[in-house]
């Protein structure tokens, strides 16, 4: 198939970056998105151009590093799956595609559609642990039964890949569903009980300082989400920060 | 009041449970109105209790407009903050993929239920004011009624009420069941109290809505 | 040549790990603040080591090439990770994981380090679920553990089908709490270009910030390599797309050896290739083969015409399919090893059986198995003389239990309903189990470097059993080289910070930046990529599943003329100073230009079939195992490790006998 591409191209974080328009053919279907963006950089190489910078590393959906809002959406159209997963038999012949960074104030461009997510490991350093030695002088893991409903909670908040989708959707630019995915995760195992207030408080503290916009329950972000991590974190974080703001 | 309470969290709670406070309220000054449309006269017992009722003139009316206020100067701070948040606009966004328009355009919704406030309070709230603490004119139980009809003769006025609700309902529509999920309220009953929130949103905008146009056309009778 | 020591300790297997931590020196407290260690790569070996180190007290700085520590590809990892709990009562032990580790690598690995892997494998479960990670577990509120891998025993822990991102984000929980304290100083988007050696000791790195393109020196008493494996030099591999052998490449340049390059391990279970845009291979996870059944077409025309399009495969019958792998092997049938399976694949499409349009590609069909399930479920859901439709829909519902995500991600990329028509999977590069040769304290032959993790030659031998990796890494980074890289810095405690305004630095500085210079010089001709490929076509086709002397002597001339082309004539657009991917790209496919070619020389040396490695010039002449891989315990009982002396076809060869003093070895047999 033939499209057209209009790509944002910005050369570093200081410079202004424009829509520029590209035109592709002999596209196949069987391609994933970044594989048809390989096909451009090979061109815009060989015609002694710089190739589009964009993210990517596993290429299997689950390190996180794509990004990319195709179209108006993160990941673009298709439904639980990344960038790197999403593939051209979603598009049809002639079709415009817009491929532009995800946008906040908080991911500031790199480099054409490369942005610095940082601040989802600030937010993870504030608090994004459980304060246990790593040396090996832990207790037996079986003498800490969890409850299996609340062990696969916890897995399925953990499985966030912190790619920045939700805040890419997010009309506010809000961080609320990747962090609570954080905060929930040690909130529903009894091992993070311990320093559930400190963690949760220091969390939404890191996440405000980094200038995300706030949750209006649009519920975007999990739509859009690639692991559909669910909004119910969201109202356990919620729950666990008031409850930490009472205690103190 | 964005400097009082410092924390999104807190924000969000805060707007959640102003909100429910006015969504409250909204009960009770429908089912008070509904009485309009079949009885003058349980009406004008109503209005007469809540128009001179020192409980309710002075402690709960201004804790009304506090909640108002409040809930719309907070709604403008984050709304400041949610578009800073995002500094360089996506040149296509494609919002209606994964959001509802309600859930979008809380603020536009929000901003012509604020103006029609100000309608509202232009017609009856400042009359009633002037009428009470500024002529002290004698008191008369069984006037509202009449009132009410006389502000109901213009189509024009019973139009842009009847939008508003439509805006109202609207609002209502994201932030009720909203409200459930920033207080932390998410659970298995959620889906029954969402599903309650969204009657409440179509239902309570549609009374209104029916009050308006049954007190236009009664007058016209 | 000579005899490497592998330092392992005196004594009784089962002891000798407790009593060389008694005996090695320690560090005490204070003077663990005035040392500073670096950290290269931060997947779980990388990520746990640094955590630990930081924990005991070092300063540790952190590098890797993504924006974030926690997407370092540990985090691709889907089945499981091993551990000798027993909590199964089915009779696994400490020795049982050791002896399998042993017999699954084919004998080719150190017996004093798999012990010791098997001896730590528990703390690594205790340990991850004190951090909070969210294992699979019973109604009872227990740990759930499978079998995986063939192996008798139950005995690997699971997080749904993505255990590697639960431990990887472990580590990375770890290391935020030392971050938070200050004792890890992360550099993300980072790259080691080099290894510093001042006085013949490691000291520090040269690095490049990817973002600015600026080359910076970093110091530290000791440095870790912890860099994950080569898979990548095949092009094609399930590695992530930035996975590479720089760092690793750069310290066995500076003097450090280079042990078994050939063992790869190429995994059975991947999506085939589609065209020739493919960018990188996706694995579906072995667990897949307790279920589906293998099958090509029994006639080529058949095959012909499936490839053609003008046949389904569900339209042939059964007695028209061959199962080759329970035709050959009657015992073990769709489970044999990983190496086993894979060359089976290729024996069939070589053979001209292959099913998709590349003629790569066999059949993974799970129809029997829907079957089989939907029998037992109507059966247990207490339905009498279900309908076929009844029966298949059940059985359906049993199968998505299992590997509804695996059959989901398939039909996204293939774009065919998997429980409707057979899977179709053809074996690729998954796993590299040859790296930087280290002794039993996980040092290099340049003191004070030391690897860990798929980065070194490893506990794994010639092949490596599943859900090994994980267990490998988290033994590396948590309990064993936080300890062992002690003894070597207690010498340091008077040392003092290095300086980095040293000749050794300038000098070391210099060579990467000439470096960088010379590739940003090349004619223009032909992308990195086009190298890459070329790369990936040598080894594929002549070093992959099944090798010959004579391909492989052609190998070693090709990859030579390809990396003086690729020097001559690369294009690198854009500026050195400067985010520039296609640089990046090109320092690495640099690397693997001379990597390729040791790694064809040590499987032209090592003329035998064990493991990953089979050579066509080392099978069994006859008997039962006839055709089978045939290993040479005489000639080949020992790790290859290789001294790099210019040209890597120069390298020099030293053995590092291994001796087996509680295992006997014997023939592996899937019969």
């Amino acid at each position: 198939m033939n499209l057209t591409l209009k790509i944002w191209r910005q050369k570093d974080a200081k410079s202004q970056g424009k829509m520029v328009d590209y035109q592709i053919s002999g596209i196949e279907g069987d391609m994933s998105f970044l594989e048809m963006l390989d096909v451009l950089n090979e061109d815009l190489i060989n015609k002694g151009e710089e190739p589009v910078v964009f993210d990517h590393d596993c290429r299997e959906g689950i390190c996180g590093s794509c990004s990319l809002q195709i179209n108006g959406e993160p990941h673009g159209p298709d439904r639980l799956i990344t960038t790197c997963q999403l593939h051209m038999r979603k598009f049809n012949d002639g079709d415009t595609i817009y491929i532009e960074p995800f946008r906040a104030k908080a991911f500031p461009v790199v480099k054409d559609l490369m942005v610095d997510r940082s601040a989802f490991d600030r937010i993870q350093h504030a608090g994004g642990y459980i304060s246990v030695n790593t040396s090996g002088n832990t207790i037996d893991a079986n003498a800490i039964p969890v409850n299996k409903e609340n062990a696969d909670d916890a897995f399925a908040a953990a499985t966030c890949i912190g790619c920045g989708a939700c805040v890419a959707a997010c009309k506010n630019a809000s961080a609320m569903l990747f962090t609570s995915a954080k905060v929930s995760q040690y909130a529903l195992l009894p091992q993070g009980q311990v320093e559930a207030t400190e963690r949760v408080l220091a969390m939404v503290n890191q996440m405000d300082e980094e200038g995300f916009g706030n949750c209006t329950n649009t519920g975007a972000c999990e739509i859009e989400c690639p692991k559909g991590i669910s909004l119910e974190n969201i109202a356990r974080m919620n729950r666990e920060y008031l409850k930490a703001s009472v205690k103190g | 009041m964005g400097g009082l309470i410092k924390s999104s969290i807190a924000r969000k709670v805060a707007m959640a449970l102003s909100g429910l406070f006015l969504v409250f309220f909204l009960l009770q000054h429908f089912t008070i109105n509904f009485t309009s449309i079949f009885s003058a006269e349980t009406f004008n017992e109503l209005s007469h209790f809540m128009g001179t009722n020192p409980l309710v003139q002075f402690v709960l009316q201004p804790v009304l407009i506090f909640g108002v206020i409040f809930h719309f100067v907070m709604g403008f701070i984050l709304e400041i903050k949610n578009k800073n948040a995002r500094a360089v606009k996506y040149a296509k966004y494609n919002g209606g993929a994964n959001a509802s328009w309600m859930s979008r355009n809380m603020i536009y919704s929000g901003l012509v239920v604020l103006a029609f406030l100000g309608l509202h309070f232009y017609d009856f709230w400042v009359p009633e004011m002037v009428h009470k603490y500024v002529e002290f004119a004698p008191e008369d139980p069984s006037r509202y009624y009449h009132e009410l009809l006389e502000k109901f003769v213009s189509p024009v006025r019973t139009g842009l009420y009847v939008l508003s609700f439509v805006f109202l309902a609207l609002h209502l529509w994201h932030g009720f069941a909203s409200s459930f999920q920033s207080v932390g309220f998410n659970n298995k009953y959620s889906v029954g109290a969402t599903k309650f929130a969204k009657a409440f949103a179509i239902a309570i905008p549609l009374g209104f809505i029916i009050i308006a146009v049954v007190l236009h056309l009664n007058h016209n009778h | 040549m000579s005899i490497l020591d592998s330092k392992i300790p005196e004594g009784p297997l089962a002891d000798k790990w407790t009593k060389h931590k008694n005996t090695i020196n320690l560090v005490n407290p204070a003077n663990k603040r005035n040392i500073d260690v670096i950290v290269v790569g931060t997947g779980l070996a990388g990520g746990s080591a640094a955590a630990t180190l930081a924990e005991l007290g070092y300063n540790v700085k952190t590098f890797c090439y993504q924006d974030s520590p926690r997407r370092a590809h540990s985090i691709a990892a889907q089945g499981g990770i091993n551990a000798a709990k027993n909590y199964q009562g089915d009779g696994d032990s400490n020795y049982r994981l050791f002896y399998d580790t042993v017999k699954g690598g084919d004998y080719r690995s150190r017996e004093a380090n798999v012990y010791r892997l098997a001896e730590v494998s528990g703390n690594i479960i205790d340990q991850c679920v004190a951090q909070g990670v969210p294992f699979a577990r019973e109604y009872g509120g227990l740990l759930d553990n499978r079998s995986f891998g063939g192996v008798l025993v139950s005995r690997t822990f699971y997080a749904k089908g993505q255990t590697g991102q639960q431990l990887l984000l472990g580590a990375y929980s770890a290391m935020n709490r030392q971050i938070n304290r200050g004792k890890i100083e992360p550099f993300n988007r980072h790259e080691m270009l080099d290894l510093v050696k001042v006085d013949g000791k490691a000291r520090g790195i040269i690095a490049r910030n990817l973002v600015t393109g600026e080359i910076e020196r970093h110091s530290a008493h000791a440095v870790v390599l912890a860099t994950g494996g080569y898979g990548n030099v095949f092009f094609l591999s399930t590695n992530a797309m930035g996975s590479n052998v720089m760092a690793a490449w750069r310290a066995h340049r500076r003097g450090a050896f280079f042990a078994n390059p050939c063992y790869t391990q190429i995994h059975p279970t991947c999506i085939p290739v589609s065209g020739d845009h493919q960018s990188k291979l996706t694995l579906m996870s072995e667990s897949l083969r307790n279920d589906g059944r293998i099958w090509v077409p029994k006639r080529k025309e058949d095959a012909e015409a499936i490839r053609a399009g003008k046949l389904k495969p569900t339209q042939l019958a059964e007695e028209e399919r061959d199962y080759y792998l329970e035709r050959r092997y009657p015992a073990f049938g769709n489970l044999v090893p990983r190496d086993v399976a894979s060359r089976a694949a290729k024996e069939r499409c070589d053979a001209g059986f292959g099913v998709n349009k590349t003629g790569e590609a066999v059949y993974l069909d799970f129809a029997s198995a829907i079957q089989r399930y939907g029998q037992e479920k109507a059966l247990t859901s207490g339905i009498e003389n279900p309908s076929k439709e009844e029966i298949t829909k059940l059985g359906e519902e049993v199968i998505e239990n299992k590997y509804g995500n695996l059959f989901q991600m398939y039909e996204k990329i293939v774009d065919e309903n998997p429980y409707k028509t057979p899977m179709m999977i053809y074996p690729a590069v998954h796993y590299t189990m040859g790296g930087l040769w280290v002794d039993y304290n996980l040092q290099t032959t340049v003191p004070g470097c030391y690897a860990a993790g798929e980065a070194n030659f490893s506990d794994h031998g010639a092949n490596r059993l599943g859900a090994s990796a994980l267990m490998q890494g988290l033994a590396d980074g948590y309990f064993v080289l936080p300890y062992t890289i002690g003894d070597y810095l207690s010498h340091d405690i008077r040392t003092g910070k290095i300086p980095t305004d040293t000749p050794e630095f300038d000098a070391a500085e210099k060579d990467a930046k000439d470096r960088i210079q010379k590739l940003m010089s090349g004619s223009g001709e032909h992308s990195v990529d086009y190298y890459h490929k070329k790369l990936g076509k040598i080894m594929w086709n002549k070093c992959g599943m099944s090798r010959n002397e004579k391909e492989l002597k052609e190998a070693i001339d090709e990859i030579s003329a390809l990396r003086e082309d690729f020097w001559k004539n690369v294009k690198v657009p854009g500026t050195a100073d400067s985010m520039n991917p296609e640089l990046e790209k090109a320092g690495r496919v640099a690397d693997f230009l001379e990597l390729g070619e040791l790694f064809a020389k040590d499987a032209l040396h090592r003329n035998e079939s064990c493991g990953g490695h089979f050579r066509e010039e080392s099978v069994e002449q006859d008997g039962e195992q006839k055709g089978e891989a045939l290993r040479d315990d005489k000639n080949f009982k020992y790790v290859a490790a290789w001294e790099y002396k210019g040209e890597p076809k120069d390298a020099e060869l030293h053995k590092e006998e291994l001796n087996f003093e509680n295992i006997e070895l014997k023939t592996r047999s899937y019969k």
